[in-house]
């Protein structure tokens, strides 16, 4: 059995079977910065990396982890950070070059109650539209959000994947309950876990003749990506850029390069999204929930199911790209979508926007510091 | 590279104070057909972009110097290209990696330094330079500067020091001298500068030297010395902006400064870097400050983690 994975059965944290996720995933390389309630997944990663053949590094800030994980992505290993809202906040701007440089990794936001410090040790889903545009400038990114243990284990392999894929930064939404929850994680064998790796070029080309480090094959929109120190002789830059990589300072260069970015992700909105349905074929009040609120909102609608109301949940497992279109379907049929979350409505006015006035939309909101009681939930719904 | 030497000859043909090269100019432009030739074999072309020539700086800028004198080392040392990585943040020097044909990361405004430490550790075949500028190391980026100093992460950090933001419109930075104007210093700059070398120096830095862009050929074995040493390696040079600093402190042309870097600077290896001040008036303290040996990041790391591992780790 390798060292980097943990075949068999386990009892474990949401932030330990993260880490564990992103060891399966190939992870080689984590810097961060001890944030409550992400730290733990720090301290796992600072003691497995080692026995794993990767390098732990605890940088001074968020913002330098954020740079140290695209610098390690440039040299060819697979990264991550883990931090929680204030360090995300920092994050930010690396994010940024994160996405129009095109570098995979994979961040984890444990989300606490904001704004600011807020509730350090308490529960909150207040990142979730900081986490789609936190930083400046038009861009599309993936973010996914567990809602059990097993779960944090499965995304997080499945942020890597998708990074490596679609050359973007992939954020793992996770919240502090199902951060710091104890359950059973069952790890699959090597074989068993599909891993996805970045495409690289076949060869450096000849002496003399240039590289497109932003070139993409055969019509795709997700170029091959190059390593440091083999050759390539490549020119990476925050700025807007041609498929050399040269900065290009004008309208045309960037319609050019700001639209494949969005619409790598956009135009594969079906493919990455990932909803779970649960009674949901013969729904009329469709529940709508994500990370450790979903089981809360599972349970209003066995409640509801009892009192003889046609209830049912959609679970959101990718938050970003938004599943508009399953949404969209889901209100010709549907009669009120119920939109649970701690927060004071973020992802409410998405579902609103795709319902787009065919389905009532009611937010049930929870500023942060406790899970909502599904009481609470069909109360909202005036169930 | 030809319409930037027309522009610097037309620069020297009018303007009077610096008459004594139009004799050179004179002789350049009989021969500029040959020039033309030379720079088509120039031997260090191998390491420059030459399709994004013409570059970016405004004539009696520094920076080139420092550039050219960073591929002359490496050309020196024959260095293995393929394994040099040159990361650079926001800013004028920020624009250098763009003019080098290698692997290049031109990154965010004073995170160059992590980013090359994260390049660093993932692997450490590979030979990482920072190069940017004073506002972007020291001030945006200051803390992150500390920190791989005293972390001693394997990387040599090339700071040019040309005082103020030049990318910007002039405005004072963290080695604007007292008293100096500035775009948003107009009345003069009251915020006293660091001393970098000495900042390098006692964050653990285990090379430290400091150069002008006039010192060409010490900044060269300088840059030599960095790229071989273990450890964290930090070189400023200081350099001329006459187009901002300059002109707003009445330096003169770059020709000026260089004569005044000539006159004042004074070669004090291995002083005491606290000496190195430049708010002194008498002379400009250049020179190598620090170049001591310790085990570096890496090497700590390695002997931490083969130990743990060697009877496995039990988590």
């Amino acid at each position: 059995m390798p060292a980097h994975i943990r075949t068999g059965t386990h009892f474990m944290s949401g932030n330990i079977a993260s880490a564990e996720g992103a060891l399966a995933a190939g992870c080689k390389f984590y810097a961060g910065y001890p944030i409550t309630p992400s730290t733990e997944l720090a301290e796992w990663m600072s003691r497995r990396l080692p026995e794993s053949g990767g390098v732990f590094i605890q940088m001074e800030d968020e913002i330098a982890s954020m740079g140290a994980i695209l610098g390690a992505s440039w040299a060819g290993k697979k990264s991550m950070t883990a931090t929680s809202g204030p360090g995300f906040s920092l994050m930010q701007e690396n994010i940024g070059l994160g996405v129009i440089t095109e570098t995979p990794c994979v961040i984890v936001d444990v989300q606490r109650g904001g704004p600011s410090t807020g509730l350090p040790t308490l529960v909150g889903q207040q990142d979730v539209m900081q986490a789609r545009w936190g930083s400046h400038g038009d861009y599309e990114i993936i973010a996914l959000s567990p809602d059990s243990v097993q779960e944090c284990f499965d995304i997080t392999v499945m942020a890597f994947n998708y990074a490596e894929e679609y050359r973007v930064p992939a954020i793992v939404l996770m919240d502090e309950c199902v951060s710091h929850m104890w359950e059973k994680v069952v790890i699959p064998s090597e074989e068993d876990i599909k891993i996805i790796n970045r495409q690289v070029p076949d060869s450096p080309p000849p002496p003399g003749q240039d590289y497109y480090p932003y070139r993409c094959k055969n019509g795709g929109m997700v170029p091959c990506m190059p390593r440091a120190g083999e050759g390539y002789r490549i020119h990476i830059t925050g700025l807007t850029h041609t498929e050399k990589g040269y900065p290009r300072i004008d309208a045309e260069a960037q319609e050019k390069l700001v639209r494949r970015l969005c619409d790598k992700i956009r135009l594969n909105q079906d493919k990455i999204s990932k909803v779970e349905e649960y009674l949901m074929d013969d729904a009329e009040i469709c529940f709508v929930a994500y990370g450790t609120t979903s089981r809360s909102a599972r349970r209003a609608v066995k409640i509801a199911r009892q009192k003889g109301i046609k209830a049912g949940l959609l679970r959101l497992i990718t938050i970003w790209p938004f599943p508009e279109n399953r949404i969209r379907t889901l209100a010709e049929r549907i009669k009120t979508f119920v939109v649970a979350e701690i927060n004071y409505g973020q992802i409410f006015y998405e579902v609103q926007r795709c319902a787009g006035g065919k389905a009532e939309t009611i937010l049930v909101p929870k500023l942060g510091g406790e899970l909502h009681k599904p009481d609470e939930i069909l109360k909202g719904a005036g169930i | 590279m030809k319409s930037d030497m027309h522009h610097f000859m037309r620069d020297v043909r009018e303007k009077p104070d610096i008459a004594p090269l139009r004799d050179i100019v004179e002789k350049i432009t009989y021969a500029e057909e040959t020039t033309q030739e030379l720079l088509e074999d120039h031997p260090l072309d191998k390491y420059l972009r030459r399709d994004r020539i013409p570059h970016i700086w405004c004539s009696g800028c520094g920076i080139g110097n420092v550039l050219i004198s960073y591929v002359t080392a490496l050309e020196e040392m024959k260095a293995d290209i393929k394994k040099q990585v040159v990361v650079s943040g926001i800013g004028c020097t920020g624009r250098i990696p763009g003019y080098l044909n290698m692997d290049t990361f031109h990154t965010t405004h004073g995170r160059a330094i992590p980013f090359a430490t994260g390049m660093k550790l993932a692997n450490p075949e590979l030979t990482v330079s920072v190069i940017s500028g004073d506002g972007d190391l020291f001030a945006i980026g200051g803390n992150h500067f500390l920190h791989a100093a005293r972390r001693n992460i394997t990387m040599m950090v090339l700071c040019v020091n040309n005082f103020n933001y030049g990318m910007t419109g002039g405005q004072l930075g963290p080695t604007t001298l007292l008293d100096d104007i500035s775009a948003t210093s107009p009345f003069g700059n009251y915020e006293p500068p660091f001393n970098i070398p000495y900042l390098a120096a006692a964050s653990g830095a285990v090379y430290v030297a400091r150069w002008t862009t006039i010192h060409l050929r010490r900044l060269i074995k300088s840059i030599t010395r960095a790229l071989t040493k273990k450890g964290f390696s930090f070189i400023e040079v200081l350099a001329p902006c006459p187009t901002n600093y300059g002109k707003m402190n009445k330096k003169g042309t770059a020709l000026d400064i260089a004569r005044y870097y000539q006159q004042k600077s004074v070669i004090r290896d291995f002083c005491d870097p606290m000496l190195a001040d430049l708010s002194r008036s008498d002379e400009l303290v250049i020179g190598e400050f620090v170049d001591i040996e310790k085990p570096c990041f890496q090497e700590i790391q390695e002997r931490i983690y083969k130990e743990a591992t060697k009877n496995g780790i039990h988590v």
